[in-house]
């Protein structure tokens, strides 16, 4: 399983040890996982992808596994990433999010695998789109990319996922929470899910009469379902919406203006990643301490550090 | 990044051990997968192959692992996971100690075990990339 060739055409056949294993080497961000996700990126392109976002502990997990399982029923192969938030101390992470995709998991049709978000911001991990190329290629029809959670710097899923779903429960969190997480622009699709509660028309209610004051899209008025992810409940009225708002993207022909702005994104990431480590080497640098004392002192500042950093990491290429 | 799989195949309902071994592995900055409780063999080894783990740790407190390791080390060896390293921790008899080696496991933990002992030993078994 090291060469590359043999990798690629294991994950071609869908065998989950080459899926797994390929997705590892997209994780380590190593030369050979980017030759991969670049040779695989020729063969995606196929598979509808759907981001599940919302604060924590409206359900999301739960939700995953219902759609999949309705999913497998109508005969789609389905791919989850899962992400989950890493220590900003000690990197280490504690993923959780198979415990409530037991159900699902197992089938063949369906692959599964958590990532640690690994320092990355925006409710994603840096691998994540060489993982959704790989799932992809690997012939999954329907993509579920679940959020971290934080419920507010959740953004980047719009860039990822052709369609995202907003979930939300009944009692959490006001109007004004949602609002204050800009979480009703990033909606296609909204889920009120444990919607057995009290509270859910209320819900519902109020996400409809704040939708009513944005115009992001104004030829997809996004539907707000109830659910009740647990017993399956709602899963068949998720699963139209999904459709219909793919369907949506293909007859407006915005598909291809998706991959252009995720490819953008992708890019600007790339470069932001490129920032991140001259930081880190110039931190490395014995001349550290001196420019740092020099800013402090007032005889010199940041930006012009930062032009200096900057031009000297080029003159060492 | 080393990932681990800590898993609770079987019967028993008690995964506060688990849950400190998780704890523990995270705060040593590992990547820890955790699925729950009543896991079967099947399911264990589903996992470790889908999230590609370097270690499985497994708890098993029923009493059940002489006929659950045998099966999940069966599992292991079909889908050639022989690069990953096996813990078993919970309550394994002395005895029964030296059979669970034989069968593929790297080390037994049992209750009272230093969570920085386990720690050490991953660390220097597998490698960190």
């Amino acid at each position: 399983m090291k060469d590359l060739d043999d990798l690629k055409q294991g994950i071609f056949q869908g065998q989950k040890r080459a899926i797994a294993r390929g997705l590892t080497w997209i994780e380590q961000g190593r030369q050979e996982g980017k030759l991969l996700a670049q040779q695989l990126f020729a063969h995606a392109g196929r598979a509808h992808v759907i981001g599940v976002t919302g604060s924590p502990g409206v359900g999301k997990s739960t939700l995953v596994n219902g759609l999949t399982l309705h999913l497998r029923h109508g005969g789609y192969k389905v791919g989850i990433i899962a992400v989950d938030p890493s220590s900003p101390f000690t990197g280490g992470a504690i993923l959780g999010d198979r415990i409530r995709m037991q159900d699902s998991v197992m089938d063949q049709g369906v692959f599964m695998r958590s990532l640690a978000s690994r320092g990355h911001l925006g409710g994603l991990s840096r691998a994540t789109f060489g993982a959704l190329t790989l799932l992809d290629a690997a012939g999954f029809d329907k993509i579920l990319i679940e959020t971290v959670g934080a419920g507010q710097s959740e953004v980047e899923i719009m860039q990822m996922a052709h369609t995202t779903m907003v979930v939300l429960a009944p009692g959490m969190g006001d109007d004004i929470q949602a609002i204050k997480a800009g979480i009703l622009e990033i909606g296609q699709v909204f889920v009120v899910n444990k919607a057995d509660r009290d509270g859910a028309d209320h819900t519902v209610r109020s996400i409809r009469s704040m939708l009513g004051l944005t115009s992001e899209h104004p030829d997809w008025m996004p539907p707000i379902i109830k659910t009740v992810a647990e017993d399956g409940r709602g899963m068949e009225e998720v699963s139209q919406a999904l459709f219909r708002h793919h369907q949506y993207l293909t007859e407006h022909g915005l598909l291809d203006r998706f991959r252009w702005t995720q490819t953008e994104h992708v890019i600007e990431q790339a470069v932001s990643d490129l920032g991140e480590r001259l930081v880190r080497q110039a931190r490395s640098e014995s001349s550290w301490t001196k420019r740092v004392s020099a800013v402090g002192e007032g005889s010199d500042d940041p930006d012009r550090v930062a032009g200096e950093i900057w031009r000297h990491s080029i003159q060492e290429d | 990044m080393i990932r681990v799989l800590v898993a609770k195949p079987g019967l028993d309902g008690h995964d506060r051990g688990a849950k400190v071994i998780a704890r523990a592995l995270r705060d040593a900055g590992m990547e820890v997968v955790y699925t729950g409780l009543h896991q079967t063999p099947e399911q264990v080894v589903d996992a470790a192959l889908s999230e590609d783990v370097d270690v499985l740790a497994l708890s098993i407190l029923s009493g059940a692992h002489p006929t659950l390791v045998p099966r999940i080390m069966e599992l292991v060896r079909q889908n050639h996971m022989d690069d990953v390293l096996i813990l078993l921790g919970g309550i394994i008899p002395e005895d029964d100690v030296e059979d669970m080696v034989q069968a593929g496991v790297a080390k037994v933990f049992g209750p009272g075990t230093d969570t920085n002992d386990i720690v050490r030993f991953i660390r220097e078994r597998v490698k960190d990339e």
